[in-house]
């Protein structure tokens, strides 16, 4: 068995996968009956969310013509 | 074996890196504006000059991808570092305690929500999100970006820095939890823990 604190502290490391097999099985026997660490993960899942979502950038139009001209003069660099 | 001439060789490797670069721009400006703000199109073009020039280096084309991520976080590490930056680590006792998600619930911010931690998230738009990604130390940015928002495993990541898995996981970890507390300091200071603060 183990704490809520010890459960929260794995939630994120328990979404990406990387937990080991036996924590793993601790984790999710902890979810199992605990509600408030069940929100937390969801919420976990909602935060991995948040950020993918954030993650694109329109490359404005001036800067790739920057970025695009640093290329045509790599030999001239 | 074919014979060319040294400005045709020179042109062709010349053209096989800018076919490569020309595909990752948009990714690479991406991750540069999560680790360095307004400075991401100094980064890049340092980047692309730095790549160009280590372009033979490069045994498997295929690879590309991650090798340009990798001279990008290193170009964005000279920089903080040019910029008399330290590598600032915090300690784990002084984040690990907070969570985000109890913190929205104690607080409840949004008192006629159903959804009120959802609704917390929704007030940030993009430039928030930088700002507050920004105001965090490197050591811990750098594996948050290239994790949640590049989509790297922080196995990929670990490799990248020549750092053991656990040690790259302790950083991930602790970027996560001060990305939450910085999260809700942003939302207090910005005014954002108010019904109706964004459209």
């Amino acid at each position: 068995m183990i704490t809520c604190s010890e459960a929260v502290k794995q939630l994120w490391d328990y979404l990406d996968g990387v937990v080991e097999e036996s924590q793993r099985e601790l984790v999710e026997e902890h979810l199992s009956f605990c509600r408030r660490c069940c929100g937390e993960l969801e919420f976990a899942e909602e935060l991995r969310e948040f950020l993918a979502s954030n993650a694109d950038d329109d490359l404005a139009p001036e800067v790739r013509a920057r970025l695009t001209a640093t290329l045509d003069g790599l030999d001239r660099a | 074996m074919r014979d060319h001439a040294p400005t045709d060789t020179q042109d062709a490797v010349r053209e096989r890196f800018q076919a490569l670069a020309e595909r990752e721009l948009s990714r690479l400006y991406g991750i540069a504006r999560r680790l360095v703000g307004d400075d991401a199109e100094d980064v890049v073009q340092e980047c692309l000059l730095r790549a160009y020039r280590n372009f033979a280096q490069l045994e498997n084309e295929a690879a590309g991808k991650h090798w340009l991520t990798s001279i990008l976080v290193n170009c964005a590490r000279d920089q903080w570092r040019a910029r008399g930056r330290r590598v600032e680590t915090v300690e784990l006792d002084e984040v690990d305690e907070f969570s985000l998600f109890r913190k929205i619930a104690d607080e409840d911010p949004f008192p006629y929500s159903d959804s009120v931690h959802l609704d917390f998230l929704h007030q940030f738009g993009s430039e928030d999100v930088r700002a507050v990604l920004t105001s965090l130390p490197e050591l811990y940015r750098v594996p948050l970006v290239l994790v949640h928002m590049a989509g790297y495993h922080v196995k990929e990541v670990a490799f990248m820095h020549e750092v053991p898995l656990g040690t790259m996981l302790a950083r991930l970890h602790r970027g996560r939890k001060l990305f939450e507390r910085e999260l809700w300091g942003y939302a207090e200071e910005n005014g954002l823990l108010k019904e109706g603060a964004r459209p």
